[in-house]
């Protein structure tokens, strides 16, 4: 197999995600655009660990998915927070700072 | 290496697809259930890559765990279920020609640099990939790291408990 066909998978993976983060307005989906990107950064991690066979990679994927889940564990929290003092799930309204 | 190449982009066109149901997606549920299509397609490419370890932790972890939080989130703050255009705001075309912009560049970087490269897939690729040979990597050259993130994992853990509690 070669090895420019898992970044490239993991380069549209990610881009979608880019584009998710950027063009949602409901918090929750915000942060799975955000789990999006950062699979497209665990193939890519998996992909060269097994292009240079050597393990490293997937220790590092393995961290990479333990932080994700502490993120999701936060970042839903933080969204609950919102949500119950401005009983909406939309970023676009907090905009307390706006002039 | 064929019948491997057929499963790839089989997996890898499903994913595309359901990548662009998680960010396209009318419906906010639909839309996690897409990302579990992600994940799991993820996972599959794991076992493609002779990692089934971490296909395995990407399975438990992912679809086992972190859909679940994100269906408790959607319950919780009673997102529309059912809107037309509620779920975007008004960045679309910009956000779409930066998410391309940025594709059309790692695509040119990445043919440029890995242009021929190949993956072997052998008895070692295999034998890299087992549950034993990760484990004593990570409880040996990578325990440091292991134990920071086991502080994080605790801290996010307080912390979420601390932020969401009702007081």
């Amino acid at each position: 197999m070669q090895l420019n066909q898992f970044l490239l998978l993991s380069a549209f993976l990610f881009c979608t995600g880019v584009y998710g983060v950027l063009a949602r307005r409901n918090a929750v989906l915000v942060l799975m655009s955000v789990e999006l990107m950062l699979n497209a950064v665990n193939i890519n991690l998996v992909a060269f660990s097994a292009f240079s066979n050597t393990v490293s990679g997937q220790v590092f994927a393995l961290f990479v998915i333990t932080v994700a889940a502490a993120e999701v564990g936060v970042g839903l929290a933080i969204v609950l927070l919102i949500y119950r003092n401005l009983q909406s799930p939309d970023l676009d309204t907090i905009d307390q700072l706006k002039g | 290496m064929i019948a491997q190449n057929v499963a790839f982009w089989v997996i890898a066109l499903a994913m595309a697809g359901a990548a662009i149901g998680v960010v396209r997606s009318r419906d906010i549920v639909r839309a996690a259930l897409y990302l579990v299509v992600v994940l799991a397609g993820a996972a599959s490419q794991y076992i493609l890559l002779a990692a089934e370890f971490v296909a395995w932790v990407q399975v438990l972890i992912y679809i086992g765990a972190v859909v679940i939080l994100f269906l408790f989130g959607i319950m919780l703050t009673r997102s529309p279920m059912q809107t037309e255009t509620e779920l975007d705001n008004d960045q679309r075309w910009p956000a779409l020609v930066v998410a391309v912009f940025l594709l059309g560049i790692l695509v040119v970087l990445f043919v440029d640099a890995f242009g021929d490269q190949t993956i072997a897939l052998n008895d070692e690729l295999v034998a890299t990939g087992r549950a034993a040979s990760v484990g004593s990597s990570i409880f040996r050259q990578y325990v440091v790291p292991f134990e920071v993130v086991s502080m994080l994992l605790l801290a996010a853990l307080v912390g979420a408990v601390a932020i969401a509690r009702r007081d």
